[in-house]
């Protein structure tokens, strides 16, 4: 069974791919990651205001301890060797460039064109084999139109462009208001693949403080349909690459994505929760399905249940939609 | 080839000391404290010594634990350093004895400063160096920066070769903080003048098992005299074989030094003796007045000990007839100062033994100058010079103050300067010390003095405020090297620049000013408008000294170049752009250089960011047209109000002016006592934003008084008849609860000239309201637009009478935050974790209080002249305040105990032997009071009063003796307050006797878990994982338990409070406290600007620190026990957060994942086990039955 696939240019031997998280924090895990047979890693996330809270504090810790009192002119140790966040991603990432042989994907995490770009230069120099940009935009502003906030995707890519030669995918969130559109400018723009989708940690309210909490809430496998229906759309349609994220925990999670369109397909909660095996569960049960299925390959897989392919093509669209509402029937009892 | 480095006089010195070293025992003092810090980082990130060896750095518990592990680390065969002041290096006179006797050659890096006497001071004089004359170290001066360096390696070098250890002493601050262009020795001169035969020798001579000897024997009358004696070759020869050593670093160096240097006219007849900094000044004004044809003289003393006197009188020309010899000590009661006496032996024994090259015996006599930092200017010396000329010159004279009481001091001109001095190019610069002015300037001087062939200088005169702290900085640039060791004066300045406009009718900075000097001012005021904004005074001087003016919104610029607030790389382009230091092309370039050099490692952004704000400030830099007349309307306020009591208004507002200089002797308390309740007096308007009190939503909860560390925030219960005469905009509520009398009226009130804007009350503010959950019963607003009206409102809400101690019940917040603070306005840090104890004792016992303060925060803050923050009530009482020492403290306050309870004691005695004349009832309801509450003691202290009246009548000596004890007979509270520092540390031996006496003390421990005050170095209070100095990996150990330690006598009360997490657990440990009539220690949980985080965070901290299990609340009242309860209370609920989650919040930790990740990760996981298994100690231990013996079930007997 031949499970490679390409992304990003890269030569994958086969669609999983675990997404940003901490598990590629530690070498360790990392290679737990490879041995359970990731084909690719990407890295977490270098975060625009993490390097900009980084520089404040080392610029407050640097130059700014003083009281101005006579007795205490600073207060905390000034060590020759001091790490920057990015200096400490830049060893990490040549650390699993070292330790791991399959392909390294470093993944910025911003919103504005500003310098944190030029970080991209760094990590190409580093040695990855490619670069994930995740634009993390929540468009809270209501004097900022939709092409507005479309167009600071394409600036943030173009910013990055500037200072790298290595593919770059970009990764959305659902909220576009033509994601087919959106996808094909950023094509144009220079992306070499989109990773669909990104989700939005979503605040709550804490009713004992009357405080707005946040905290991390892990995927579920609903989850990953949003995804399958824009790449069961995107497919064929544009030339970029296709990664699915969000909400794959099964193996027919994976397979469902792959049917749908997808080059790759993104790792996360799952492995957050069962740990890096989950990952050889998850291919296994892939490979025992393509067994006992019609396909050869996963090449040959890709797409057979886009929208360009599928039987139904309103099966992705809108008419769908009242047919679905129409068909539901509560659970008996209720 | 040497290259040229500008540092200041610790990093000169500790240079050599680490590259000379193996074993460096260290303990902070200021202000040698930088030296054992730049020791220890260089370890840290590995830095070798001249052996390729990293030298082993170790922190000690005190100075005298620092020379007893030098003294072992020397006897087990160890090149060995260590850096000290003051009572530090009194601590290690009996090791320095014992090193010196038993001929171990060492070096011992001093930076001189004063001793405390009648107060403490951290600034420079010669008074601790003096002290050690008699221990057997040599004693070798360095003048300046340069010197601290080439004498440091010229020590080494001679201790080596003569085996007797050396003391190499510098002024502190005006040398160890000095920064200065010098040539820094190049390690093959270090290694040339270092013999490796020498080291061998010393190392041969080591204890070792292998070949034995013993040393440390106790001699008896028959040998140990002659044992003294056998050294005194050594002595004899020492002084040759350290020319021999100078000579040789000449021959390297080409800087050539003599035991004692001579420097002015061959034919001198007038010459001045001294050593230290002051000799600097005394070179630049005896060549300028050589070549106005004055024929006088300057000998510096390089080696004091041994003392050559005949090297000394070849050094002076036989024309010499008169001669001043300067002291930078005080011996009370001598009749003339240590290097006086020497000078005058000398010359006296030559010429009675008739060996003397001096026509006649010169006349001599003798000085003190410069005591604490007094400035010592060329007027001053040349004021010396011409003392020397009169027919009577004064011996035992002093310089620089005015004498009016016994009429030691010599007037001087305080204008006259050298030409060297006004060759140079001078600016001066009024920053806060938060702006970043200071770093600025360093790195000015650096760039100049690295980048140009101009010489460079910068010293800093901080503040003794540590909130809103203010500094100015002093530079000076010339062709010549820089011997101007003192200020710049009046008139010198060619730039000044003003970073903040608040200074500008507090300073009188344009006095400074020099003739068409440039004065820069960074202000929000547009344009040519700010002309106005300067009061008259101001624009008088600029008018007549044809100052250009310049003007820049630094603080717009910051902000729109994302630099926030930091506005120093701004000011410092400002002064490059216009002083005409450098062409202003080449100007800018250096400082883009030098941003790119200091951030260029740490992230493009910081340079890019900098490089931005360069091309803002030149962008917006403006001259101002200066107008030909004065316009403004106002002039420099009063310093005190009008009311401010007599000595407030002679003394105290003379000092917070800055013109403490002026005060003549007869102003100054002889035995250092002060009056208290100062603070009020001087309003500092630090804050620019202050809480605004909402009544309509305020809950009358008290937690808004209980955390203000600056006790600017207060409440008082009233009779609402009483507001008829408020103010219009004076708030109050009607307040009710069983804690108040009916139809009482509560309010909050704001000092908004004391606040420092800190933030925290509206932190704590418990209320929301309801329409808008972002706003708080309290409100940050600007705090210019309320000054004048919350003015009126704070005098109005001091005038209203204090709620009755009575009726309060203090162990509920919102009532004992009633009771008045008696200590109030502390210059402690803006968000100060450790002041909210202070002024919950000083509210809930401050009327009895006695205070023994160990020195640290708590005593800089409490007792840094000109006020102190401890006040009194309107009957005049208030806590009673003393700091003895540093190590000493816990002694100090046990002895007034014990003190207290003898005269009680006494007193109770001299009551019954008068019980007849006094009254039968009155005597014996004196002795039986119960005074366990406030209702107790008032009533006591009524009979007291009565008491008094009644041995007014009585004519027997037992009566006047009973007057003056009579007081005692009210409740004394003694409370002994210090730092972790003090009790975990240095004090702790003394502190654990005092745990151990049974005695009625209370002990508060403010931990801050670090030495705070002398700039956060560790103590054994640091927890694990902790970045600190002295620990910059990581402090590798926990912190101790020093509550367990208490716990284990039983006796004593034990509490560990953190009043940001749970304020009524604080509280109520106060109160039990000290009413236990034993020992009591309550160990407070003080977040300290030290830790590097924003003080905002204060409540959080403390919060997370409980929270993760690191501070486990708790309280052990040993009544408890006889109760058959469980003495052990705990307070908090076992760890509910991730000790990562506490510690990645707080920089002193996060930063070690920068510097050290691995450790980082290590200690982390070590910190995390250990606060879960202590939480499930302690509650193990309080769960302990403490039943009564017959309610246990007995074990049953196995069958």
């Amino acid at each position: 069974m031949d499970l490679r696939t390409r992304y990003l240019g890269l030569e994958l031997k086969n669609p999983l791919v675990p997404s940003a998280s901490p598990l590629s924090r530690s070498l360790d895990t990392a290679k737990q990651l490879e041995d359970a047979g990731a084909a690719a890693l990407v890295m977490y996330s270098l975060f625009e205001e993490e390097l900009r809270h980084d520089r404040d504090v080392m610029d407050a810790y640097l130059s700014n301890q003083s009281l101005g009192h006579a007795e205490a002119t600073s207060f905390l140790p000034l060590h020759g060797d001091m790490a920057s966040r990015q200096d400490r991603y830049l060893e990490q990432l040549q650390r699993l460039k070292q330790t791991l042989g399959i392909p390294v994907i470093a993944s910025l995490n911003g919103v504005t064109p500003g310098g944190w770009i030029e970080y991209g230069k760094a990590l190409q120099q580093a040695g990855a084999d490619a670069l994930e940009l995740n634009v993390y935009h929540i468009a809270g502003d209501a004097n900022v139109s939709g092409a507005e906030v479309e167009q600071r995707y394409l600036d943030v890519l173009k910013a990055l462009r500037q200072h790298v030669t290595l593919p770059i995918a970009m990764k959305l969130s659902p909220q576009f208001s033509s994601v087919a559109n959106m996808v094909g400018r950023l094509e144009q723009g220079g992306a070499a693949g989109v990773s669909l989708f990104n989700r939005f940690y979503q605040p709550d309210i804490d009713l004992d403080s009357l405080r707005v909490s946040s905290q991390l809430q892990l995927s579920s496998s609903a989850e990953s349909l949003l995804a399958m229906r824009w790449i069961a759309i995107l497919f064929g349609r544009v030339k970029l690459t296709l990664a699915a994220t969000g909400g794959v925990h099964t193996h027919g999670d994976a397979l469902k994505m792959l049917l749908a369109g997808a080059d790759v397909v993104h790792l996360c909660s799952t492995l957050l929760l069962q740990g890096p095996k989950q990952l050889a569960h998850i291919l296994q049960g892939m490979a025992e399905w393509l067994d006992d299925s019609p396909y050869e390959s996963v090449e040959q897989l890709k797409g057979v249940l886009s929208q360009r392919h599928a039987g139904d093509a309103s099966a992705y669209a809108r008419a769908n939609y009242l047919q679905l509402l129409d068909s539901y029937l509560p659970d008996a009892g209720n | 080839m040497n290259r040229m480095v500008t540092i200041d006089g610790n990093e000169a010195a500790a240079t050599i000391a680490h590259l000379t070293s193996e074993v460096i025992a260290i303990y902070p003092i200021t202000p040698a404290s930088p030296m054992g810090e730049h020791a220890d980082e260089w370890s840290a990130q590995g830095r070798k010594n001249l052996w390729g060896t990293v030298p082993s750095v170790i922190e000690l518990q005190s100075e005298g634990g620092a020379a007893g592990a030098l003294h072992g680390a020397l006897q087990a065969g160890a090149l060995c350093t260590t850096f000290t002041a003051s009572q530090g290096l009194l601590l290690m006179i009996p090791n320095m004895y014992k090193i010196a006797g038993e001929l171990t050659p060492m070096v011992l890096h001093v930076a001189a400063r004063s001793l405390a006497a009648q107060a403490l001071s951290i600034f420079c004089d010669h008074s601790d160096v003096m002290s050690t004359r008699g221990t057997g170290f040599a004693m070798l001066c360095s003048n300046s920066v340069q010197e601290a360096m080439d004498m440091a390696l010229i020590a080494q070098a001679a201790t080596l070769q003569t085996r007797v250890p050396i003391l190499h002493f510098f002024d502190g601050f005006r040398t160890s903080h000095e920064v200065a262009k010098i040539e820094s020795l190049d390690s093959s001169v270090v290694r040339a003048m270092i013999s490796d035969e020498l080291v061998q020798a010393h190392r041969a001579r080591a204890l070792n098992p292998e070949h034995p000897v013993l040393r440390g024997s106790s001699q008896n009358p028959d040998v140990y005299f002659q044992g003294r004696e056998s050294v005194n070759l050594r002595y004899r020869e020492m002084p040759a074989a350290v020319q021999g050593v100078m000579d040789r670093f000449a021959e390297l160096t080409g800087r050539h030094y003599h035991l004692f240097d001579y420097v002015g006219a061959a034919d001198a007849e007038r010459v001045i003796v001294l050593m230290g900094s002051g000799a600097e000044a005394a070179h630049e004004t005896v060549e300028h007045l050589q070549s106005n044809g004055e024929k006088v003289g300057l000998l510096k003393v390089r080696l004091y000990r041994p003392f050559d006197p005949v090297v000394l009188l070849a050094a002076l020309p036989a024309s010499v007839r008169r001669i001043a010899v300067l002291d930078r000590t005080k011996e009370p009661g001598a009749d003339g100062e240590p290097l006086y006496k020497d000078v005058l032996t000398a010359v006296v024994q030559s010429y009675s033994a008739g060996q003397s090259h001096f026509a006649e015996l010169p006349r001599i006599i003798g000085g003190r100058y410069g005591l604490s930092s007094k400035e010592f200017t060329p007027g001053m010396i040349k004021a010396v010079f011409d003392e020397l000329k009169r027919e009577q010159p004064k011996n035992g004279f002093t310089i620089g103050i005015r004498d009016d009481v016994s009429h030691t001091s010599l007037e001087w001109d305080p204008q006259f300067r050298a030409a060297a001095t006004l060759a140079t190019n001078c600016a001066l610069f009024y920053g806060l010390g938060s702006d970043g002015t200071v770093s600025a300037n360093k790195n000015t001087i650096k760039i100049i003095g690295e980048g140009t062939d101009l010489y460079a200088q910068g010293y800093f005169v901080y503040d003794s405020k540590k909130a809103g702290a203010i500094t100015v900085s002093h530079l000076r640039f010339g062709k010549q090297p820089i011997r101007s060791s003192y200020l710049i004066g009046d008139n010198e300045a060619q730039f000044i620049g003003c970073h903040q406009t608040v200074f500008l009718d507090r300073y009188d900075m344009l006095d400074k000013a020099a003739p068409g000097a440039v004065f820069l001012l960074n202000s929000s005021v547009a344009g040519d408008a700010v002309w106005n904004t300067l009061p008259r005074r101001m624009q008088q001087q600029i008018i007549d000294k044809n100052i250009r003016f310049f003007v820049i919104d630094a603080y717009k610029v910051a902000h729109e170049s994302g630099m926030q607030r930091r506005i120093n790389t701004i000011m410092q382009t400002c002064h490059f752009a216009i002083s005409g230091l450098l062409p202003r092309d080449e100007a800018i370039a250096a400082i883009k250089q030098a941003a790119e050099k200091t951030y260029g490692k740490k992230g493009a952004q910081i340079v890019e960011l900098n490089f931005r704000a360069i091309d803002a400030a030149l962008a917006n830099l403006h001259e101002v047209v200066v107008p030909g007349k004065v316009s403004s309307v106002f002039d420099r306020p009063p310093v005190v109000a009008a009311n401010a009591p007599q000595f407030v208004q002679d003394i105290t507002a003379v000092m917070m002016a800055g013109n403490g200089d002026a005060l003549p002797v007869s102003a100054i308390p002889a035995d250092g006592t002060w009056p208290t309740g100062t603070t009020r007096w001087e309003k500092r308007n630090i804050a620019l934003e202050i809480p605004v009190w909402d009544e309509k939503l305020c809950i009358a909860c008290g937690k808004c008084p209980f955390v203000c560390p600056h006790t600017a925030i207060r409440s008082k219960l009233f009779d609402p008849a009483l507001a008829a005469t408020a103010p219009p905009t004076f708030k109050h509520m009607a307040v009710k609860g069983k804690e108040f009398p009916e139809g009482a009226h509560i309010v909050y009130q704001v000092a908004a000239e004391d606040c420092t804007g800190c933030g925290l009350c509206v932190d704590i503010c418990p209320v929301k309201d309801k329409e808008n959950p972002g706003r708080r019963a309290l409100n940050m607003a600007p705090q210019a637009p309320l000054r004048e009206q919350e003015r009126v409102n704070f005098d109005y809400f001091l005038a209203l009478p204090e709620f009755d101690r009575r009726e309060v019940r203090s162990t509920v917040m919102k009532s004992a935050m009633l009771l008045q603070p008696l200590f109030e306005f502390s210059s402690a840090c803006s968000g100060c974790g450790e002041t909210p104890y202070l002024r919950l004792a000083s509210q809930l016992f401050g009327d009895r209080m006695l205070v023994a303060n160990a020195t640290g925060c708590s005593s800089i803050y409490g007792g840094n002249l000109p006020t102190t923050p401890w006040a009194q009530d309107a009957q005049g009482r208030g806590p009673a305040w003393n700091n003895s020492l540093f190590e000493d403290n816990a002694e100090f306050g046990l002895g007034m105990r014990v003190a207290i309870d003898k005269q009680q004691e006494y007193a109770a005695e001299l009551l019954k032997g008068l019980a007849e004349p006094i009254g039968a009832d009155l005597v014996d309801s004196l002795l039986a009071a119960v005074q366990e509450d406030e209702a107790g003691i008032h009533e006591q202290r009524e009979r007291v009063a009565a008491l008094r009246e009644r041995l007014k009548k009585i004519e027997r000596p037992e009566a006047r003796q009973l007057e003056a004890l009579a007081d005692n007979l009210v409740r004394k509270s003694v409370w002994i307050v210090g730092g972790d520092g003090w009790a975990y540390d240095i004090g702790f031996g003394g502190l654990d006797h005092v745990l151990a006496s049974g005695r009625n003390v209370n002990i508060l421990v403010l931990d801050t878990e670090v030495y705070s005050n002398t700039g956060g170095q560790t103590s054994k209070a640091t927890p694990r994982g902790a970045v600190a100095k002295f620990s910059a990996g990581g402090k590798p150990t926990p912190k101790k338990d020093l509550a367990m330690i208490a716990m284990a006598y039983g006796n004593v009360y034990v509490a560990q409070v953190a009043y940001g997490a749970k304020d009524v657990q604080t509280l109520k440990a106060f109160m039990e406290a000290e009413s236990w009539p034993g020992v009591s220690i309550i160990i407070a949980y003080s977040p300290c600007t030290a830790w590097g985080t924003d003080m905002i965070n204060n409540h959080a901290m403390q919060d997370r620190a409980v929270r993760s299990g690191h501070w486990p609340l708790f309280r052990y009242d040993p009544r408890r026990a006889t109760q058959h309860e469980n003495p052990l209370q705990l307070d908090s609920k076992e760890p509910s957060i991730a000790y990562r989650e506490f510690v990645s919040q707080e920089t002193r930790f996060n930063m070690l994942w920068r510097s050290h990740p691995e450790a980082a990760e290590k200690f982390l996981g070590q910190a995390q086990k250990h606060a879960l298994s202590n939480y499930q100690h302690y509650r193990q231990l309080a769960e302990l039955s403490y039943a009564k013996p017959e309610e246990v079930k007995p074990a049953q007997a196995k069958e």
